[in-house]
C-alpha cells in the first residue's frame, strides 16, 4: 500500500492542477453529486441519529450520577462534531463511494475504455478523476454538516427520554450553545475535506491501476475500501494534533 | 484546430524503425519496420496472436515501445504537443465503446469534449456519422443493448467523428455480416479518396485486404515477414504467406472420415 503513497501524491497533485478545468466537467460533477447524495444520505441520518444516542447513553448516566448532567449537550456536540461525524461518515462514504468509483474506473482500465479515451485525447485524469475528486469534496463536508445536526438531535432525544439522563431540553441546548464555537464545527469539515481527498484518490488511483479481468476489478474495489479506511483513521490522528496545535 | 476542414491529403506519414516489445515475459514484436506512406491504406495480415493489435497500440503511443521507434511525419510520437497537432484515431478491437453513456453520445464525445462545436452541431454530425455505419436509430441507446457488429460500427463511427489524420482499423469487419463489411471497405475507401487520410487496418479478412488495400503487410510471431502491393503479396515466395492467402474451407469427407478405424 505505501508504494502506491507517491503514485496517489502525483494523482492529486495531477488533479488538483486541473482545478481551474473543472467548470468544463460541471455536468459530471453534477451527476457525482446526485449520485453520492442519492446513495448517502439516508444511511448517514440513520447513522448519525445512532451514534449521537448512543453516545448520550454511555456517558449521560454518568455524568448525570456525579452530578455533572449539565455539560452532556457540549460533550455530545463537540465530540459528534470534531471527531465523530467527520470519521464515521467518511468511512460511511469510503464503503459506499468509493468503491464504486474503484469498480467503476476499474471496468473502463479492464475493457479499454480508458485507452479509448486517450486515443481520443482526452485525459483520464480530467474526465474520470476530475469530477469525481471535486464532487467527493463537496458532498463530503455537507453529509457532515449533516450529520452533526442529526447527531445532535439523537444525543438530544436520548438524554430527554432516558430515565437515567432525563435532561431538559433546554439544559442540553443551551450547553451546547455554549460550548461549540463555529471554529469546531470548522475543524471537522476542515478534517472532512481532507478525508474526501483521500477517498477519492485512493479509489480513482486503484480503479486507472486495476489489471486482468473481473477479479481485478473485485481486488482493487476491496483495496481502494481498506486503504482508504486506513489511511482516514490514521491521518486522522495526525490531523488532531495538528488541529490542537495551532488551536482550532 | 478545423475538425472538418476538407483540405486533402491531410493524411501523416508513419515510420516504424527497429520496434522490438516484450509482454509477459515473451518477445511479442521484434525488430518491426515499416513505412506507411501519406494517405496510403496499409493493410497488416497475420494469424491470431502474432502481435497485431500489440502494434497498433504502439503506433497510437498507449504502449511504449522497449526499443525502436515510431514517427509521425518525421517526429517522434511522444514529442510535445504532437497529439494536439495530428488526430489519431483507433477503431478497437472490442470496440472499447464508453459502456455508461449512450451511442450518440460515445460518438459525440470527442467533440463535446474538446469544444470543437455547438451542441446542436455536434448532434447533426453525430446523426450524419451513425447514418453512414447503419446505425441511424440507435442512436440512444446503451453500448450494452447493442450487437457485436453494431457496437464495432459505433466504434468505427467514433473514429470518423474525429476527421482523424490517420485511422487505425483493428478487424473492422470481423464481427459484420458481407453486406455491412462492403459499406465499411467504401468508406475506408472514400475518406482516403476525399480526405487522403492514412488507414491501417488490421484484418483475417483477404477479401477485403485485397479489396481496399494499396500496400500489405504480413506479420507472424511479432516479425514483418512481407511488405508489398497486393500484387506483390499475391505472388510471395514465402511459405508461411502463401499458406495464409491459400487457406480454404473445404467440404470434410465424412464418408472416408466414418469409415476409417
Ligand atoms: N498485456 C499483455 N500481456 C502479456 N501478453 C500480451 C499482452 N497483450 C498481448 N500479449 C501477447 O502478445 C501476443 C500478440 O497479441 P496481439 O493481441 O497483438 O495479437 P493479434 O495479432 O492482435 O491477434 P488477434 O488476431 O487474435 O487479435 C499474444 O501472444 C498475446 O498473448
Ligand atoms: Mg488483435
Amino acid at each position: 500500500m505505501f508504494q502506491n503513497l507517491g503514485e496517489m501524491l502525483m494523482l492529486l497533485g495531477r488533479t488538483l492542477r486541473m482545478l481551474p478545468q473543472t467548470w468544463g466537467q460541471r455536468r459530471k460533477v453534477m451527476d457525482q453529486l446526485f449520485e453520492i447524495g442519492n446513495a448517502s444520505l439516508l444511511m448517514v441520518c440513520v447513522l448519525s441519529l445512532f451514534i449521537g444516542g448512543v453516545l448520550a447513553l454511555q456517558t449521560g448516566p454518568v455524568l448525570v450520577d456525579r452530578g455533572l448532567g449539565s455539560v452532556l449537550g457540549g460533550i455530545i456536540g463537540l465530540s459528534m462534531c470534531k471527531e465523530l461525524s467527520p470519521v464515521m461518515v467518511a468511512v460511511l462514504i469510503a464503503g459506499r463511494i468509493g468503491s464504486a468509483m474503484a469498480a467503476e474506473i476499474g471496468s473502463m482500465q479492464v475493457y479499454q475504455e480508458i485507452d479509448a479515451l486517450r486515443t481520443m485525447n482526452i485525459h483520464p485524469v480530467r474526465y474520470l478523476v476530475l469530477p469525481r475528486l471535486v464532487a467527493i469534496c463537496v458532498a463530503l463536508p455537507l453529509l457532515v454538516l449533516f450529520s452533526v445536526l442529526v447527531g445532535w438531535t439523537g444525543g438530544l432525544l436520548v438524554s430527554a427520554n432516558n430515565p437515567e439522563i432525563a435532561l431538559p431540553t433546554e439544559g442540553f441546548l443551551s450547553n451546547l450553545r455554549q460550548s461549540v464555537e463555529i471554529a469546531d464545527l470548522a475543524n471537522g469539515l476542515l478534517k472532512s475535506i481532507v478525508f474526501a481527498a483521500i477517498i477519492g484518490t485512493v479509489s480513482c488511483h486503484q480503479g486507472l491501476h486495476t489489471i486482468g479481468g473481473p477479479r481485478g476489478i473485485g481486488r482493487s474495489v476491496t483495496k481502494a475500501v481498506v486503504n482508504s479506511i486506513v489511511l482516514i483513521l490514521v491521518l486522522d490522528y495526525f490531523l488532531t494534533r495538528v488541529l490542537l496545535y495551532i488551536d482550532l | 484546430m478545423i475538425p472538418n476542414g476538407t483540405s486533402p491529403h491531410q493524411g501523416v506519414g508513419v515510420r516504424v524503425r527497429g520496434l522490438r516489445k516484450a509482454l509477459g515475459g515473451r518477445a511479442v514484436l521484434q525488430d518491426i519496420d515499416l513505412d506507411v506512406h501519406p494517405g496510403e491504406t496499409f493493410v497488416i495480415m497475420g494469424p491470431s496472436g502474432s502481435g497485431k493489435t500489440v502494434l497498433l497500440k504502439h503506433i497510437i503511443g498507449l504502449e511504449s515501445p522497449d526499443a525502436g521507434e515510431i514517427l509521425l511525419d518525421g517526429q517522434p510520437l511522444h514529442a510535445p504537443g504532437l497529439m494536439d497537432r495530428f488526430r489519431l484515431a483507433m477503431v478497437f478491437q472490442s470496440s472499447a465503446l464508453l459502456s455508461s453513456i449512450t451511442v450518440a453520445e460515445n460518438v459525440g464525445l470527442y467533440l463535446a469534449e474538446h469544444r470543437l462545436h455547438s451542441p446542436a452541431e455536434i448532434t447533426r454530425i453525430v446523426r450524419e456519422k451513425l447514418a453512414l455505419v447503419g446505425l441511424a436509430d440507435s442512436e440512444d441507446k446503451y453500448p450494452g443493448e447493442l450487437s457485436g457488429g453494431m457496437r464495432k460500427r459505433a466504434a468505427i463511427a467514433r473514429a470518423l467523428v474525429m476527421n482523424p489524420h490517420l485511422i487505425l482499423y483493428d478487424e473492422p469487419t470481423s464481427e459484420l455480416d458481407p453486406l455491412i463489411a462492403l459499406a465499411i471497405a467504401d468508406e475506408i475507401r472514400r475518406l482516403q479518396l476525399r480526405l487522403g487520410v492514412t488507414s491501417i487496418v488490421v484484418t483475417h479478412d483477404r477479401d477485403l485486404a485485397f479489396g481496399i488495400a494499396d500496400r500489405i503487410a504480413m506479420i507472424h510471431e511479432g516479425r514483418i515477414l512481407a511488405v508489398g502491393g497486393p500484387g506483390q503479396i499475391r505472388q510471395s515466395a514465402v511459405p508461411l504467406v502463401q499458406r495464409f492467402l491459400q487457406a480454404e474451407f473445404k467440404e470434410p469427407n465424412l464418408a472416408t472420415e466414418t469409415t476409417s478405424p
